[in-house]
Parts: C-alpha cells; sequence; structure tokens
C-alpha cells in the first residue's frame, strides 16, 4: 500500500517542474529524472551537485530541467516522457529501476537521447552509466582492518542485489589483506532509505561487539550513531563528516560532475553515440572523501591502495577469489575477476560468516 | 551495559512513535472517523518539530511545533471529511500525499543541520541501577510521555461520561444525534487529538531518534501505527502491548541477523503486518462479545437539515 502511495505522491510531485533558465530556443535541453528528492543528503544530492556542476561548466549553451521524486518502476515512463515532450534532447535517468521504462521511451523517440545510470539494456539512443564503487569498498575494507580493535565490523545492508553483495566480498577482500581473521556482521535493513531503521541496525551491530561501522544505505543515521558512541564509521554517496565528526574514515562519493559535462559536451558537438560506461577511480567517477580520524600510515596505506587501483595495478578481485564453500571463483578476466562476475556477484568470499538472504 | 539492556532500550524508542500516533489515531476512529493521513501528519509533524527545535534551541518548543503542525494538518482533513462529507479514505490518501510533499516544502531549509538529542532522564542511584536502572528512569521525556498518554486515554475513553459519548458517535452516529449529542464536533476533536499525536510522534523521530531531518524520514510508520490500531482491536491496553510487540520484532530482527540466526529478515520485516492479519481473522472468528470495530467506522455522517 506504502508504495502505491508513495508512487502516486511521486505523480503528484513530478509535475512541479524545475527549470533553470530562461526558455531559449537555440539551447540543448538537457532532463535528470531523480529518485528522491534533492535534499536527501545521499543519492540523489550527489546527481543533482552534478548538474549544478554541469551547468557552471557549460550553462550558457545548455537548458536543464529535473523531475524529482519520480517513481521507479511504470510510472516513471510518463515522467521520462514529460521530459521528451518538453523538448529535452539528452536525458538522464539516474536510478536502476528506470532501466525499462527507459528503454521502453528510447524505442519511441528515436531522435532523443538517453543515458540511463546503473543499468544493463542499451539501445542505439540509450547509453548505460555507473561507477566501480567497489573498488572503495577495497580501499575501507583496508582502512577498517587497520582501525577495528575488536576485529570485527559491522555492514547494513540495503537489499541483497549483486552491488551491495560485491561491495561486501570487496570489503571483505580488502580487509583480509590488513588481517586474514577479520569477522564481519552483516544486518539487512530492506530498504535503501530508512534513518530509524538505520539508526537501530547501526546500534544492534554496535551492541553485538562491532566496533566500526559501514553501511549500503542512504541516510547519515548510522554515521550519527557511531559518533554519539564514539566508534568510527564510513559514509556513503556523499560526505556525511558533519554528522559525525571524530566518526567519519572516509566516504565514497559518488562525482557524476565530469561524465555530465563529458556527455553533454559530445552531445553539443554533435559526437554523442550510445556507450556503456562502468568508470572507477581512474576516471574519477567517485572519488574518496579525505581520509579522516586515522593515523598517518594508515591514512598512507589507503592513499596508496588508491592510487594502485587508479593506475590498474591493483585489482580488488584478483585471482584466486576463493567462494565461501572453499572453491575457487573461475577466473574469467584474465587475472582478475571479469566484469560480468562482479555485476552478478550472488555468493560471498570465504571468510564472511553469514548467509545470503533468500539463498 | 548488557546487551539485553541495551536491546530494550532500542526496543523501547522504537516503539515510542509507534505508541503516539497509535493512540491518537485509537481515538479519532474510536469517534467513528478513519483518517488513513497519519502518515502524512506524521511527516509534516517531523519537518515542523525539527525547524521549531532547530530555530529555538529547545526540544520542547520542537515538540509543541509538532503538535500544532499535525493538529493544522488534521483541520484540513477535518474540513473535507466532516464538514464536506467527503469520503474519509479518499480524504485520508490524500492528506498522506499532501503531507509528504509538503514536508519536503518545509524542511527544505534544514536539511543537513544537526540539533543535539532531547536529553535521556537522569535520577542519580536510580538510573545507575543494574539492568532496570536505565530502562525504567534513563529514558527521554517523549517515552514516558507517551506511556501516561496512553492511560490517560484509557480512563478517558472507559471511565468518563465524554469518553462514553465518544464511543457512542463511534458505533452509532445516528442514536447519539437523536440524543442531542454534537456528533461532528465530537468527531472534530477526536480528530485533532489525532493530529496532534501523530504530528508528536513525526516530530519525536528527528527531536529524538535520529536527530536531523530528512525528506521521508518517517518511512512507513504512519501505516504501521494505522495497523496498530487494527492490532489492538481499539482497546489501549492491547495497544501498548502491540506497540512494544512491533518494535521488539523490528529491534529482535536487526539482532538475529548480527547474531547469524538463519530467519530471512524479508520475513522479519513483513512480521508486524502479519500480525496484524492474523488478529483480523481472530477477531472476526470469536465474535461473541460485542463487535470488535467501531459500528460506524468511516461512514460519513450528515446531519438531518
Amino acid at each position: 500500500m506504502k508504495r502505491t502511495l508513495l508512487a502516486a505522491a511521486a505523480v503528484l510531485l513530478a509535475g512541479c517542474i524545475n527549470s533553470g533558465g530562461a526558455c531559449a530556443a537555440d539551447k540543448l535541453k538537457v532532463g535528470f529524472i531523480y529518485l528522491g528528492p534533492v535534499g536527501d543528503l545521499g543519492w540523489t544530492y550527489q546527481h543533482e551537485l552534478a548538474r549544478q556542476a554541469l551547468v557552471k561548466e557549460v550553462g550558457d549553451k545548455i537548458e536543464t530541467t529535473f523531475l524529482e521524486n519520480v517513481p521507479e518502476g511504470p510510472d516513471a515512463e510518463r515522467a521520462i516522457e514529460q521530459l521528451v515532450r518538453a523538448g529535452n534532447k539528452l536525458i538522464f535517468t539516474t536510478s536502476f529501476g528506470y532501466m525499462d521504462p527507459t528503454l521502453k521511451v528510447a524505442k519511441k523517440y528515436p531522435n532523443v537521447h538517453f543515458e540511463h545510470c546503473s543499468g544493463y539494456k542499451r539501445d542505439k539512443n540509450m547509453s548505460t552509466y555507473s561507477a566501480r564503487w567497489y573498488q572503495g569498498r577495497y580501499i575501507q575494507g583496508q582502512i577498517a582492518a587497520k582501525m577495528s580493535k575488536a576485529g570485527v565490523l559491522g555492514y547494513i545492508g540495503s537489499f541483497p542485489i549483486p552491488e551491495v553483495v560485491s561491495g561486501i566480498n570487496a570489503t571483505m577482500l580488502g580487509a583480509q589483506t590488513v588481517n586474514p581473521n577479520i569477522k564481519v556482521k552483516i544486518i539487512w535493513v530492506n530498504s535503501w532509505f530508512d534513518p530509524g531503521k538505520e539508526a537501530d541496525a547501526a546500534k544492534a551491530l554496535l551492541d553485538q561487539g562491532a566496533d566500526l561501522i559501514m553501511q549500503h544505505t542512504d541516510s547519515p543515521a548510522a554515521m550519527q550513531v557511531s559518533g554519539e558512541r564514539g566508534k568510527l564509521a564510513f559514509g556513503q554517496d556523499s560526505e556525511m563528516i558533519k554528522f559525525g565528526p571524530k566518526a567519519q574514515l572516509t566516504s565514497i562519493l559518488d562525482t557524476w560532475a565530469p561524465y555530465y559535462i563529458e556527455r553533454v559536451k559530445a552531445e553539443l558537438a554533435g559526437t554523442w553515440k550510445s556507450e556503456d560506461t562502468w568508470g572507477g577511480l581512474e576516471s574519477k567517477m567517485f572519488e574518496m572523501a579525505p581520509y579522516t580520524n586515522m593515523p598517518d600510515d594508515v591514512k598512507k596505506m589507503a592513499e596508496d591502495t588508491q592510487a594502485a587501483i587508479a593506475a590498474g595495478k591493483l585489482h580488488p578481485f584478483k585471482c584466486p577469489v576463493v567462494a565461501q564453500d572453499g572453491k575457487e571463483v573461475e577466473c574469467k578476466g584474465g587475472d582478475h575477476l571479469e566484469d560480468t562476475q562482479i555485476l552478478g556477484m550472488n555468493f560471498y568470499i570465504k571468510g564472511i560468516d553469514d548467509k545470503i538472504p533468500g539463498k | 551495559m548488557g546487551l539485553i539492556e541495551a536491546i530494550i532500550l532500542s526496543v523501547l524508542a522504537a516503539s515510542t512513535p509507534l505508541l503516539l500516533a497509535a493512540t491518537g489515531e485509537l481515538v479519532t476512529e474510536r469517534s467513528g472517523v478513519l483518517n488513513l493521513g497519519v502518515e502524512g501528519m506524521m511527516i509534516v509533524g517531523a519537518a515542523c518539530g525539527f525547524g521549531g527545535a532547530w530555530l529555538s534551541g529547545s526540544i520542547i518548543v520542537g515538540a509543541l511545533c509538532g503538535i500544532v503542525a499535525g493538529i493544522l494538518m488534521s483541520l484540513i482533513f477535518a474540513l473535507m471529511a466532516l464538514g464536506l462529507a467527503v469520503n474519509q479514505v479518499a480524504t485520508g490518501l490524500a492528506l498522506t500525499i499532501l503531507g509528504i510533499g509538503l514536508s519536503g516544502l518545509i524542511g527544505a531549509g534544514f536539511v543537513g543541520e544537526r540539533i543535539a538529542p532531547a536529553p535521556h532522564l537522569h535520577i542519580p542511584g536510580l538510573s545507575d541501577l543494574p539492568l532496570a536502572g536505565r530502562v525504567l528512569f534513563g529514558e527521554d521525556g517523549f517515552v514516558y510521555l507517551s506511556i501516561a498518554l496512553v492511560v490517560c486515554v484509557w480512563w478517558f475513553l472507559y471511565r468518563t461520561r465524554t469518553g462514553l459519548i465518544l464511543r457512542a458517535c463511534g458505533d452509532n452516529h445516528t442514536s447519539a444525534h437523536a440524543l442531542g449529542y454534537p456528533v461532528l464536533r465530537i468527531r472534530l476533536y477526536a480528530v485533532m487529538f489525532g493530529g496532534a499525536c501523530a504530528g508528536l510522534a513525526g516530530a519525536y523521530l528527528p527531536l529524538a531518534y535520529t536527530p536531523f531531518f530528512i525528506p521521508g524520514m518517517t518511512a512507513g510508520r504512519g501505516w504501521i501505527a494505522l495497523a496498530l490500531t487494527v492490532f489492538a482491536s481499539w482497546r489501549p491496553a492491547r495497544l501498548v502491548v502491540g506497540a512494544y510487540l512491533f518494535g521488539a520484532v523490528t529491534i529482535l530482527q536487526l539482532h538475529a541477523q548480527g547474531a547469524g540466526i538463519g530467519i530471512p529478515s524479508q520475513f522479519m520485516s513483513s512480521l508486524p503486518y502479519l500480525a496484524t492479519i492474523i488478529v483480523l481473522v481472530l477477531l472476526s472468528r470469536a465474535r461473541t462479545g460485542g463487535s470488535t470495530a467501531p459500528a460506524a467506522l468511516g461512514t460519513v455522517f450528515v446531519p438531518d437539515r
């Protein structure tokens, strides 16, 4: 019931179109579809920051529009079409659940270009883009193993989908390079965004002996709980140090701006073509927030690892990767797992004493 | 602090917004009005409550702002559902949708701001007692208030004449009207009380639970409060049991996962709703001593002209 209601709410809200700048016929119109409100301090907020950076860079040649609070699923189709009808020629749909709606609209309007975030379906006029966040999680794993006195990490998961599972694995692969006996406790909250529940999950993890919190959910609640309890934590999506000045070690920051600017410039130059972009530290598709609240040697280790990953010298999923059952995972990508294996990851690596829910 | 004590503290905190909101809804529904806008009133209460506390620096001012915001929201509902006799279900749903949008607008200015959370009671000696000390004497004011409120509501509904009249309006508005009771005015007060409670419940979230405001932070708790009212079969004592049970399920499932107990978390998350359905089935089967739901619940009343 809640879903339908939120959907209905969003349709109403989607009616409020925020338009930037005056209407000029010769300007390229660029549209954005957002999942949450721009003030969510997380996922949508980072896309909005990138849009603002885009306007700053090429604002004289383009006009941008965004629709916020657009629910995933069939309703999104109407919102996307609304942008097309308003004359937008390049449209960014910024959540996984917009995949099929975007594809449908893309087929209907072959002359409009679409950019879909974090999906896997493409078309002549529909590109996809995402970031290799697992690289950042590997670095966080190393830091966590150094900083945890108890040797027990607390991990708050949203949904047991491959992106989150590969994040947990990358974290543990990093952590095991520092402490082979590191343990992780995982709690799924079955939501991307429920501050109360995220805070409760953080409390439960800390109460059960974990002394460092990592999250794959969107609100700063867990960071705040960690700070109050004098424990350490990693942020998610955006800078969360305000909520835990003495707690945040670093945070994976979604930085979409360079990509958005590049794609819009390509569109302006008439060189846009459908592509699949999965960028990492090397292409600044995401960044690490400053390394704080840690001794210099840990900071240096993190920076070295970051540099090695960015230079392509280190792959978090370098072979051999041993699964939970002790069997080595088939190495399809030469000396590391192939991208499709990471994108579809549905197993835990050895050293994680837990089960993926529903498996 | 032992693990059990920690769990009980978390359960109390998680249950309090549910208990507050459900208490208000119970009174509203007992007067015969079904207000499905709890989630909307809560989220506006959260935005205004945080705003008030942030601007004034006082948790009490924040709580009052939340209450006033909840009442104002409920007045919109009252105008439509009581004044214009519009369908209550549709009005309630619209109120939720309105509330979610409105709260984002109100809260836009304070997203990302922080406040100090509501202080916890500390009685030297008592609060430091092992196990029960923190649980009984170390909570924030909202927790005690929610329990006091539900006791008052029980006393009001079952031990006062006004409470009896309110229940009469909920069970048979035509008879109540025939006896000369101002049905619509009584319902208006009940709706406003429900709004005040929902607003306070919403304000509890950014003032004590997670001390910051983000749009959508109620995350469906208003709907759980509605389910809770049904679960309690519209009785205050059962409401307390239900609220703490719902809170306990939420917290215990998190702890079960952390401890590696292999119950699917999705199943645990759905338990409160499952429990509500089971209670509904049991109630309808064991309908021996009078009906459970207020008989006139959700029906529009237009006095004879």
